[in-house]
């Protein structure tokens, strides 16, 4: 049998593609529990939420090696998910008059690429909202440090009914795609065995549970301003 | 029955093919489906126009030969049958049925509803095989005690007919299913386990070579096969495939 090119497959090939938009969707789920537990902190301890939020903002270990690793695990899931979508396309160039998806794959599997991109757009708000705020406080404003401000700009932030609105369609369709996403990248990492069904489970439970904390803080928040 | 057929007519594998209306009188319940399109093209050939093509050879579900995608789902409406273990009971009169050849850019309509479907040959020609040492005295294969689990295993992946309606199933059109139960049947047994990982990187080397698409675990192809191959092959070639490469 012919010896393959050694490690060409590793980079070039349609499984190692697959590969690298599974990790880097692991990495997101993982990165997601961290922000739902200190967004509930939101919630709970208004005090504590400042506190964690103030040490995200100012720890060096999590400014500069978090957050690039974080931004970077964002870009490279989702090139990668047009990159394979594109190719997915060209795969069939010539369209079926009638082609019953429906009949055999669910809703959430066959339009990942769409739920995927209303959660990009919403990125996109998110980033404008939460991370240019907090580059231009401390980069380009150069205002002091100030512990105490995180809680107030968070409620202040879901005053408008529109923003909250927006956020919450975000989290429906973060759920749609982490129902098929979490354990689709398991399948594609090679694990389909007796634990696979606990994985589906599991999957399904997480994709409902912390978008629904998500959305959850934002109506929190929208119904109960701070009044002073 | 009366029936009322969209047909996909393309003359060669150059022309624009088009979607053509035919309306069938005397279709019989207890016919097979080949058997209906035969019934319309013998009108056809009496009126002196052109019959429709379509590949058929075993006509019992065993050469994967029949392709075709019948009111959008490959082999037709029923669950683990080819084309020509679909039977007319599976419809009604008055019935509109849209078929299609199988849609993929690796697999391009030679004529009508037959597509060319080497693109398969050549990636079981890239591994989809072991190699044995036929002269002298070559070793009894059942001298090799084998786990019954994992006999079964790889003679459920063996059962792949390569008729491609994973391919046609798949919302992009990947050969996934397909190029993973020929890699697993031999992955599980000993006698395969000696080019495993070159296997494994050859013939997916050549899938993507052949302009297939990416697998994104919907799980239509499942649904779809007839031979009811399950996604764990696609799980085991990504292992074969990660463990290969990893280790050069």
């Amino acid at each position: 049998m012919v010896k393959p090119a050694r490690m060409s497959g590793l980079i070039k090939s349609s499984i190692a593609r697959k590969v690298v938009m599974a990790l880097s969707g692991l990495f997101l789920v993982i990165f997601l529990v961290l922000h739902v537990t200190i967004n509930l902190a939101s919630v709970i301890s208004p005090d504590f939420f400042n506190e964690a939020s103030h040490f995200m903002g100012y720890n060096p270990l999590v400014q500069y090696l978090m957050q690039p690793i974080l931004i970077i695990g964002v870009i490279v899931h989702f090139v990668m998910g047009f990159v394979l979508e594109i190719q997915n396309k060209k795969a069939r160039s010539v369209r079926y008059v009638k082609f019953k998806g429906s009949a055999n794959a669910p809703w959430v599997s066959r339009n990942m690429i769409y739920s995927g991109l209303v959660v990009l757009a919403f990125l996109g708000l998110h980033f404008y909202d939460f991370w240019v705020h907090e580059m231009t406080y401390k980069y380009i404003e150069i205002l002091p440090e100030d512990p105490t401000r995180y809680y107030a700009e968070t409620v202040e932030k879901f005053a408008p009914m529109w923003r909250t609105l927006i956020y919450v369609v975000a989290f429906v369709l973060l759920a749609l795609h982490l129902w098929h996403g979490f354990a689709s990248s398991f399948q594609t990492m090679g694990v389909n065995n007796k634990y696979s069904k606990g994985i589906k489970t599991f999957t399904q439970l997480f994709a409902v549970v912390v978008p629904l904390a998500f959305a959850f803080i934002a109506i929190y928040h929208h119904l109960n301003p701070i009044t002073h | 029955m009366k029936l009322y057929l969209k047909i996909w007519r393309q003359k060669d594998a150059n022309s624009k093919g088009a979607m053509v209306d035919y309306t069938l009188n005397g279709v019989e319940s207890d016919m097979s489906f080949l058997e209906m399109l035969d019934i319309l093209n013998e009108e056809l050939i009496s009126k002196g126009e052109e019959p429709v093509e379509f590949d058929h050879d075993c006509r019992e579900g065993i050469c994967g030969t029949c392709s075709l995608m019948i009111n959008g789902r490959p082999h037709g409406p029923d669950s683990l049958i080819t084309v020509c273990q679909l039977h007319m009971r599976s419809f009604n009169d008055g019935d509109e049925i849209v078929i299609e050849p199988w849609r993929a850019t690796a697999f391009p309509v030679i004529k009508d509803l037959i597509v060319d479907r080497s693109a398969f040959e050549r990636i079981q020609q890239a591994g989809g095989y072991i190699s044995v040492n036929t002269s002298g005295r070559p070793v009894d294969a059942n001298a090799i005690p084998i786990e019954k689990d994992m006999a079964d295993q790889s003679f459920n992946a063996a059962t792949c007919i390569g008729c491609g309606a994973c391919v046609a199933a798949c919302k992009n059109a990947s050969a996934m299913l397909f190029t993973s139960a020929k890699v697993s049947q031999f992955a599980l047994l000993p006698q395969g386990r000696v080019e495993a990982a070159e296997r494994v990187q050859n013939m997916v080397r050549q899938m993507d070579l052949e302009g297939f698409g990416n697998c994104t675990n919907t799980g239509a192809c499942e649904v779809e096969c007839p031979k009811g191959i399950s996604l764990e092959n696609i799980a085991r070639m990504n292992r074969e495939y990660l463990s290969a490469t990893t280790k050069g």
